[in-house]
């Protein structure tokens, strides 16, 4: 009993730090509708900026003066963050912030390595708190005894600001209705701002407090996220009490787990999540959210057009150009291209399900990924050949769409986001932890095409044969009937349904289409490669994917392809670069904020500039 | 005290107003008449700045306002009691009215919740009660209080009969009897020309986002024409 006992303070103590950043996500989400995803990196710095602080004011008060100092510190940041990155683009689709944050999160890391260097910097125990008290004869450490009552300390003190002070008051009421608290003579601009000056303050708070630890390493930006979007979803985005109740019931779950299945740690946290949201989709203590509730996302979308005669012909063309790469006999341009056709095809897949049924998945990459481990492990444990692996990759990919959209398409918006997300990671995490078979963090090894296919000429012919293929047929698919019934889903759910089509039926078939598909070229990818790693299903290749069709304009069918080789390209020439994340991350807050409409959005400006506007009629 | 100059409104691609203009004198109570979707409430929002006119001019008190953010609009003195009512329902008749709380202005007297509460006795009862379990009535009554916690000299009313018992409106119409003895000068949008009988001074009546009438209450009272052309349903 005692041994439980001891066990579930751990487990509340790391649940502090959770809630902590978790809570600081929430807020910012209730009042300003924006996913942080840069909190996580708000965090990291609050880690790291506690280190330098304790460096410079030793002692006891040092100590604690120094976490405070990187709360501070954190919370200055993050409203620099707000004011320069998001202020311009709160009009926008909620996209737009969520690439933006994304942006900040590459530069935050470079500048991390800049400044502090790559080496884990390991914290100083708390002064007074550096060893263990006997509980009912089990041991705990003094220190998680005070990450318990710094997470009850800052509960009361959340609860006490938001009920019991106007600007607490303030801050609820634009919760539910941001213009109407405008109109009643309340700043918005500096009510955003403060918010967001909280929410970064309690993730500095959370990341400094959990230094003793620990340390502070660059991991820890992208290695929070996952667990605190769990714990604000399945308390309810905007609850604080939700954040603190999910936060100790994960980790409280996740440090028994430890104990009694040691590989399903990770896939734990993800199954409550999921139950929960089935359950209520909307969180343990959330609201549902009313569709249009927080004022329109910009205007509406426009029409996709089949392409003019003019068009085709480009398109002809320069499918006629990428049959001439692999006569040019260098090889390293036959892998390139081959590359930045997979990737086409990964975006178009993602802009079917994105762009033209307007679902926002954040776990694209779980069908990637997942196409190319289905493909790996036939070859592997069946000795399948190529090309049935090929035809296996899209088939198992989607019947893991089926399954993982039975669950996703029962929510909307971020909800729908953060579930993907959810679920791309038990899938990650499948296959990161279940060692004996998909070989772990280690890979699966020689996963080879073909000999007829082994020349890296002839297998770019495949690929282009099935990658151009599969982009034709998502692009004639937005135009066939159920394109049309998808994008009736997109513009209005609720008409859609009332001339008796069956909404959440369309979503799901259309989530296993993009699936299906994105996992086709994640077949092509693993013989390309001739090996996969758990890398292919992990978040970052979801926000790989997701930029793509950010850069090329989600409002354009040809958007996902111009991204894709725009960002294959990018990536190749900027990672020469020692801080190239800074500059794709730079690089990614200003096309958010000065090319609303991507690249093709881009290319139809400059045509209406030229007085070659294209017409806006509807496909026919 | 509020003069609106040719404004033309968009909501998005769609034109909206096409050149309205109006005044309203310190002190007046001014009807906007109009069957639904003729421009009223894109007129009244215009004036606070929730939608921007593209083209036109809005002055409040001698002060430009056509370009300005809602709040500082109404730090100007002009209050907004939207249509939907749009109470936040989370929070209590207290804190609803906390969020609405102005400092006080030097010419006209400062309103207090205990003085509100005079006015609606119906809110005192129910004032730890959240806004969302109020009834349509008292939200209404709830709306204009949180409203007249920011002190505002003029109220823009957007539709306040809408939806609500006789009973309430009656109630509506001496509270706005009420405001005008008080020296508060209000612009109200409505459908129901009986009831913008009963409280107003003069009237404006809009059409497919133009102006086609303004004159006295009572020159439209003279003038069936004009009511069946415009009004009639």
């Amino acid at each position: 009993m005692a041994f439980y006992f001891a066990q579930l303070l751990t487990g509340m103590a790391n649940a502090s730090a959770l809630f902590l950043v978790a809570s600081g996500l929430s807020i910012i989400f209730g009042v300003t509708r924006v996913v942080n995803f840069s909190h996580g990196s708000l965090y990291m710095l609050g880690a790291y900026i506690a280190y330098s602080s304790m460096t410079v004011l030793p002692g006891i008060i040092g100590f604690w003066a120094s976490i405070l100092v990187a709360g501070l510190a954190v919370g200055l940041i993050g409203m620099i963050i707000e004011v320069c990155v998001l202020k311009p683009i709160y009009k926008a689709p909620e996209l737009f912030q969520l690439v933006a944050t994304f942006g900040v999160i590459l530069v935050i890391q470079d500048m991390a390595l800049l400044i502090w260097g790559p080496e884990d910097l390991f914290g100083q125990r708390a002064p007074g708190f550096e060893g263990v008290v006997e509980i009912f004869g089990e041991r705990v450490p003094s220190y998680d005894l005070v990450l318990i009552v710094l997470a009850v300390v800052v509960l009361i003190g959340l609860w006490y600001l938001f009920t019991k002070t106007r600007v607490g008051i303030l801050v609820r009421a634009a919760t539910q209705d941001r213009e109407m608290v405008s109109a009643l003579g309340v700043n918005q601009s500096v009510l955003f701002s403060g918010v967001f000056f909280l929410g970064a303050f309690l993730a500095g708070i959370g990341g400094a407090a959990q230094l003793p630890k620990g340390s502070a390493n660059l991991l820890m930006d992208f290695g929070i996220l996952a667990p605190i979007f769990v714990v604000v979803v399945t308390g309810g985005m905007g609850s604080i009490w939700g954040a603190f109740v999910a936060a100790m019931l994960i980790s409280v779950l996740q440090v028994y787990g430890i104990r009694f299945l040691p590989n399903s740690t990770l896939v734990l946290m993800f199954i409550v999540m999921a139950v929960v949201l089935v359950i209520r989709p909307w969180g343990l203590f959330g609201k549902p959210e009313a569709a249009g509730d927080h004022g329109s996302q910009g205007p509406p979308p426009k029409p996709f057009r089949q392409l003019d005669p003019s068009g085709r012909i480009i398109v002809a063309v320069i499918i006629a150009a990428l049959t001439l790469v692999p006569l040019s006999g260098v090889n390293f341009l036959s892998v390139l291209f081959a590359d930045i056709i997979i990737f086409c095809l990964f975006a178009a897949s993602l802009h079917y399900i994105l762009g033209v049924g307007g679902l926002v998945s954040f776990g694209h990459a779980a069908f990637y990924g997942g196409g190319a481990y289905v493909a790996a492990l036939f070859v592997q444990y069946a000795g399948t050949p190529m090309e049935l692996a090929l035809m296996l990759a899209p088939l198992g990919a989607g019947f893991a769409a089926l399954i993982i959209g039975w669950f996703c398409v029962r929510l909307t918006g971020v909800y729908f986001a953060m579930l993907t997300l959810a679920c791309a990671q038990v899938l990650w995490s499948i296959v990161f932890q279940w060692d004996e078979v998909t070989g772990g963090d280690d890979g699966m090894l020689s996963i080879w095409p073909s000999a007829w296919a082994s020349e890296p000429g002839v297998y770019y012919y495949l690929v282009l044969v099935l990658g151009v293929g599969g982009v034709l047929v998502l692009r004639a698919m937005a135009h066939t009937p159920f394109g049309y019934a998808l994008r009736g889903t997109r513009d209005s759910a609720l008409r859609t349904e009332a001339i008796g089509m069956n909404v959440k039926l369309i979503q799901w078939m259309a989530f296993v289409f993009a699936g299906a598909m994105a996992g086709l070229a994640g077949g092509l990818f693993v013989f390309a490669k001739g090996s996969v790693f758990p890398t292919e299903m992990e978040i970052a290749t979801s926000f790989d994917a997701l930029i793509m069709v950010f850069l090329g304009g989600v409002q354009s069918l040809t958007g996902p392809i111009a991204g894709a080789s725009v960002f294959t390209l990018l990536q190749d020439w900027l990672s020469r670069f020692e801080y190239w994340r800074l500059l794709l991350g730079l690089l990614i807050i200003f096309i958010a904020i000065l090319l609303p409409g991507g690249l093709a959005g881009a290319v139809d400006q400059v045509k209406a500039l030229l007085g070659r506007a294209p017409k806006d009629e509807a496909a026919p | 005290m509020l003069e609106i100059s040719n404004i033309h409104t968009f909501y998005g691609g769609a034109h909206i107003l096409h050149g309205v203009s109006l005044r309203v004198e310190a002190g007046e109570v001014v009807s906007l008449l109009g069957r639904n979707g003729a421009g009223k409430t894109t007129t009244i929002k215009s004036a606070i700045g929730l939608v921007r006119p593209r083209d036109g001019r809005i002055t409040f008190d001698g002060t430009e306002t056509t370009s300005w953010a809602s709040h500082r609009i109404c730090h100007l003195g002009l209050g907004y009691v939207p249509e939907e009512r749009r109470i936040f329902s989370d929070l209590t008749v207290m804190e609803n009215l906390e969020v609405g709380r102005r400092p006080a202005r030097d010419d006209i007297p400062a309103w207090t919740t205990d003085t509100l509460f005079e006015l609606f006795p119906n809110l005192a009862e129910r004032r730890y009660n959240l806004g969302g379990h109020l009834s349509g009535g008292e939200q209404q009554m709830l709306t204009i209080a949180r409203t007249l916690m920011g002190n505002p000299k003029l109220i823009l009313l957007d539709e306040p009969s809408e939806g609500i018992a006789p009973v309430i409106i009656e109630k509506m119409a001496e509270v706005i009897a009420e405001f005008k003895a008080a020296g508060l000068t209000v612009l109200l949008s409505e459908q129901n020309l009986h009831f913008a009988k009963l409280v107003s001074d003069k009237a404006y009546i809009i059409e497919s986002g133009e102006m086609r009438y303004e004159g006295t209450i009572a020159e439209l009272e003279a003038n069936s024409e004009v009511r069946e052309k415009y009004l009639a349903v």
